[in-house]
């Protein structure tokens, strides 16, 4: 599976189009990645866990977008684009979303 | 008056803390930068060069930042008065230099040496429904398609 933000496939030719693919998830923060969160907000900088947190997420939500892909028969997704939302305290939704196509 | 010591001791760290390590991750971008400099990058699709690549892929690189107690402090004093807000600026800048470095890692660990159609994105992750004002921390990405020249593959 190919994986691009480009609107093609570099050195591919696309042959079919499948339309918009997508796959979120939505992760909250563990107690303890948040206490330490807590800790560290008193010094302010990188939050390491919460990167950890939200790039897992965002690879979970890159895996169903792919799966999504793979089930209507693509090989490729491009155009890819992610949105990240505060939805709750202590939650956010990541989603990875693009057009699915055939590329030879 | 002694209830405010706590405030005034986290705030104190977040001056000298806060300002030691954000005068560190300058530097460290700075160094980081220039090793990086030999990528390409831009947010344009890019096509003239297609035609010499050989593969292209997704590279993602990602920071959460949050703010100090110093750093709040002086941007509500300074949101009083109106105009830029330079402890936020500086925070959410030193995000999206890290977050655009680790793209350019992701993406010279794979042979590429040009980044294109990168986006940029920040989230602000502390939107609270308590009604409490909850520390400010965001999550700043940014994603491009990463082009691994043709020569270079086989290696």
């Amino acid at each position: 599976m190919e994986l691009t933000t480009l609107e093609s496939v570099p050195g591919k030719t696309i042959t079919r189009h499948l339309g918009l693919v997508q796959g979120s998830t939505v992760r909250a923060k563990h107690v303890g990645r948040d206490i330490l969160a807590g800790l560290k907000n008193i010094v302010g900088g990188e939050l390491k866990s919460y990167t950890a947190l939200l790039a897992e997420s965002r690879n979970e939500a890159l895996e169903r977008m792919v799966e999504q892909a793979r089930a209507a028969g693509a090989n490729a997704v491009v155009n890819i684009r992610f949105a990240t939302a505060n939805i709750a305290a202590g939650a956010a939704e990541v989603m990875a979303y693009g057009t699915a196509v055939v590329v030879s | 008056m002694e209830a405010l010591i706590p405030l005034l001791a986290l705030i104190v760290i977040g001056f000298v803390v806060g300002r030691a390590n954000e005068r560190r991750h300058y530097r460290e971008l700075a160094a980081l930068e220039a090793a990086l400099r030999d990528i390409e990058v831009s947010n344009d699709r890019g096509t003239a060069e297609l035609g010499a690549v050989a593969s292209g892929t997704l590279v993602v690189g990602s920071v959460v930042i949050a703010e100090d107690y110093f750093k709040r402090i002086a941007a509500a004093l300074k949101s009083l008065a109106g105009g830029n807000l330079r402890s936020y600026e500086t925070l959410l800048e030193r995000g999206r230099r890290e977050a655009i470095v680790r793209m350019k890692e992701e993406a010279r660990c794979r042979g590429a040496t040009r980044i294109v159609c990168v986006r940029l994105e920040t989230a602000s992750l502390s939107e609270d429904f308590s009604g409490r004002r909850p520390m400010f921390s965001a999550e700043l990405i940014a994603y491009g398609t990463a082009l691994v020249p043709k020569a270079q593959r086989a290696a």
